[in-house]
């Protein structure tokens, strides 16, 4: 595997890049907050407009099929600007999912909802009782006849207030599977949870849902390894979007170190902000190799290497790094970067959920010893 | 069939009948393998896989084969290291010579001293050590004050050097000699090489905390050095000094690691701590040691990022840096962990008491406090990323 990018992931990357800048600076965030939104789906439809939502999806069922070192390139670029459009959800884990899970009538009718922009999925998959990872799953989902009907609770639901899909983990008699419910099945009841981040979560109770038998992704031993495998691609792709937002980070701080004067000199020509700012760039360099391929072994460049081991790497880095960089963002700008009006918060908040959502640095460890044996 | 895929399977063969069993285990330590030169005695195999190579040019299988390499375009060259690293075989012969004075000369020495040097170099026959640091320049290299004063056809040399590596067991060091004392320090500097064996030129071996003695002091009395022996022009050698530092920053980055760290480490645990079903009982030293494979696999995939990005054309710069402040740390942190994990066990110096293994772990942690020192400290290469990385103002 080839740690570099290829020519095609940097026109992808400068495309991505170019377009962030004109429609999504870090500055409409705060518009979106302010007019009580979470994300713009406009927005959305426009990066669909660009293949982005299809970047993974087969090209069978309207996608590019390119993989996920594609959607890294925009993840990351997404990241650094701190877009809260779901495209992570929908084109990541649910297209995951789907492709790996669904029958072709199936993956045609969602696959292609997810590539053309018209449809939002959220994973719907913690629950109260567990912490992290495939966790304890005590949604229940019965069959009886041609109809499964789901009951339990969900919650930390990603942009689950925004989801149009969601998909549900429950625990059926033959073992864990992953169902396809539509947002507006009776039964579904979502509510908002309010985040540091402003993004659209969400508890959501199924209270007897009944969906087909169809609805169910994969076979019954499959269950399990499928859900997993969702998981393991969200955990990949949110490094990458943490890069993004760590480099977004940095870049500011580094400007800042540029700028603000202190006792007549520019505050970066401490040796001792220098030596701290060095440490930053130097694990962010580790950090981008651990991103760049994990998203390789995703995409099934190395066959000898696990995907489970290389998001935990990655997870396990990311998340380190990820706070390590919001710390400092905050401490190097002083007391404006205390303040609301500062976007060192807004890195910050969104670095502390990214940090733990999907696992955070310890789990991540721990799993990393145990898939090695130790 | 294509013409790579004949060269593969020419090169598997023939390294399949040349190689030596005993060549076909990777070297736990640098000290395992062939540094070559005439000062070191090595064992029978390690000669004769060095001499099946030097036939073929196979030490440095990309140098011209004019000058005794193996003249093997990329591909092939590649295409050699897969197979050798297929078959586990170790490299036939490393050293200063191969990673940084060769490649030096045949980008900026002269015809005559590539064809001098060079070929010694590519047949294991001279073994060469690097004489920088002195004892008033440290970190501030450029301040050295080892006078080089021309007298006819040669320099002469006062003054000492000091942290050589294998000094004593080298036949050729180049050398940077102060030969201008005004204008800016770095203008005054120029690069040498020098025969060991040059009348003036004594060397003492510094015996460490660890009880090894890797490097030595260099003292330069009245050493005549001729002028031919200067590489690029006189006054100018602290650029050529610059660029074999960044690369011996990338290279250190890794030199420190030893084959089966890991499951050395892995296995120590289970022995000194005990087990929890298959894995190390102890959740915190399990978690320090996971921390520690990980930060390695991100060094090791950044290292291979930078390779591939050299292959794809790009040029590598200040970012070496990274690679010699992290790959110590983790260094350390490596050997220091080895001890927690023997505890009382780490504490023996010598005797029937303790294990070789664990007499080395102690004396392997007391060695890697010195790798955030030499070859610039972390701070010296902290100051480098911020400085030339990040483009931050100088104080």
């Amino acid at each position: 595997m080839d740690l570099v990018l290829t020519e095609e992931q940097t026109l992808l990357q400068k495309a991505a890049r170019d377009f962030v800048a004109a429609r999504a600076p870090r500055s409409r965030l705060r518009k979106l907050h302010e007019r009580g939104e979470s994300f713009s789906r406009e927005l959305y439809r426009e990066m669909a407009a660009l293949g982005w939502l299809g970047l993974v999806v087969p090209e069978a069922h309207g996608g590019a099929g390119l993989g996920a070192r594609y959607l890294m390139v925009v993840l990351e670029e997404l990241g650094k600007a701190l877009a809260p459009e779901p495209v992570l959800s929908t084109a990541l884990v649910a297209a995951t999912a789907l492709v790996h899970g669904a029958n072709d009538a199936a993956a045609k009718e969602h696959l292609t909802a997810i590539a053309s922009g018209e449809r939002i999925f959220a994973l719907a998959h913690d629950e109260a009782g567990g912490r992290f990872g495939l966790g304890a799953i005590d949604t229940d989902a019965r069959a009886a006849g041609g109809t499964v009907t789901l009951r339990g609770e969900k919650v930390h639901v990603e942009g689950g207030a925004i989801a149009d899909t969601l998909l549900v983990s429950a625990r059926a008699k033959d073992g864990v599977a992953l169902f396809v419910v539509p947002r507006d099945a009776k039964g579904v009841r979502v509510t908002p949870e309010r985040r540091i981040d402003g993004r659209a979560a969400a508890s959501i109770a199924l209270d007897g849902v009944e969906v087909s038998s169809d609805a169910r992704l994969g076979d019954p031993e499959k269950g399990q390894r499928l859900l997993e495998r969702a998981l393991d691609a969200g955990t990949i792709g949110l490094t990458a979007e943490m890069l993004g937002s760590m480099l977004g980070a940095f870049e500011m701080t580094l400007e800042y170190l540029k700028t603000r004067e202190q006792f007549g000199v520019p505050i970066g020509s401490f040796q001792a902000l220098q030596h701290r700012a060095a440490r930053l760039f130097s694990e962010l360099e580790l950090a981008r190799s651990a991103v760049l391929y994990a998203h390789g072994v995703l995409d099934g460049l190395d066959e000898g290497a696990s995907v489970a081991a290389a998001a935990s790497l990655a997870k396990a880095k990311c998340s380190d790094v990820a706070m390590r960089v919001a710390y400092e963002t905050v401490q190097m700008h002083g007391g404006i970067g205390m303040t609301e009006e500062h976007d060192a918060g807004l890195y910050l908040k969104r670095a502390r959920v990214a940090e733990m959502t999907y696992g955070d640095a310890a789990y991540h460890r721990d799993r990393f010893a145990r898939l090695h044996g130790f | 069939m294509t013409e790579l895929d004949d060269f593969r399977g020419e090169t598997r063969a023939w390294l399949e009948e040349n190689a030596p069993p005993s060549m076909r285990t990777p070297a736990r330590t640098s000290e395992e393998l062939c540094w070559g030169g005439t000062k070191v005695t090595y064992p029978k195999d390690v000669v004769r896989w060095l001499e099946v190579n030097v036939e073929r040019g196979y030490t440095a299988p990309t140098w011209p084969k004019a000058l005794g390499g193996g003249g093997l375009d990329r591909a092939r060259a590649k295409i050699l290291a897969e197979e050798m690293s297929a078959l586990s075989l170790r490299p036939p012969l490393i050293g200063f010579g191969l990673s940084m004075i060769g490649p030096l000369l045949l980008q900026e020495g002269s015809e005559a001293h590539q064809k001098r040097h060079i070929p010694p170099i590519v047949r294991g026959e001279i073994r060469w050590c690097q004489g920088y640091s002195e004892p008033g320049a440290g970190s501030d290299l450029a301040s050295l004050q080892t006078k080089a004063v021309r007298d006819g056809d040669a320099y002469v040399l006062e003054g000492s050097k000091i942290w050589t590596s294998y000094a004593d067991k080298s036949d050729w060091m180049f050398i940077l000699v102060r030969t201008r004392s005004d204008g800016r320090k770095q203008d005054g500097i120029s690069f040498l090489l020098m025969d060991m064996a040059t009348p003036g030129v004594t060397v003492k071996p510094i015996r460490l905390i660890s009880g090894a003695s890797p490097f030595c002091e260099t003292f330069l009395a009245g050493a005549r050095v001729p002028c031919e022996n200067l590489v690029g022009e006189e006054n100018r050698g602290w650029a050529i000094a610059r660029a074999l530092l960044a690369h011996e920053r990338t290279m250190i980055g890794d030199i420190f690691k030893e084959q089966g760290d890991r499951e050395r480490l892995v296995a120590a645990a289970r022995a000194h701590v005990g087990e929890d079903g298959a894995r190390i009982a102890d959740p915190i030293l399990r978690d320090r040691i996971a921390a520690l494979e990980i930060e390695q696999t991100c060094l090791d995939l950044t290292l291979q990022r930078a390779k591939d990005a050299a292959r794809a054309g790009h040029k590598p710069g200040h970012e070496s840096s990274i690679f010699k402040l992290v790959g110590t740390e983790l260094n350390q942190t490596r050997r220091d962990l080895m001890c927690s994990v023997l505890g009382l066990q780490s504490l023996g110096w010598e005797g029937d008491g303790y294990e070789a293994d664990e007499l080395k772990a102690t004396r392997d942690w007391l060695r890697s406090r010195g790798n955030t020192i030499e070859g610039g400290t972390s701070e010296i290469q902290l100051d480098i990323i911020a400085k030339r990385v990040l483009a931050l103002p100088g104080a």
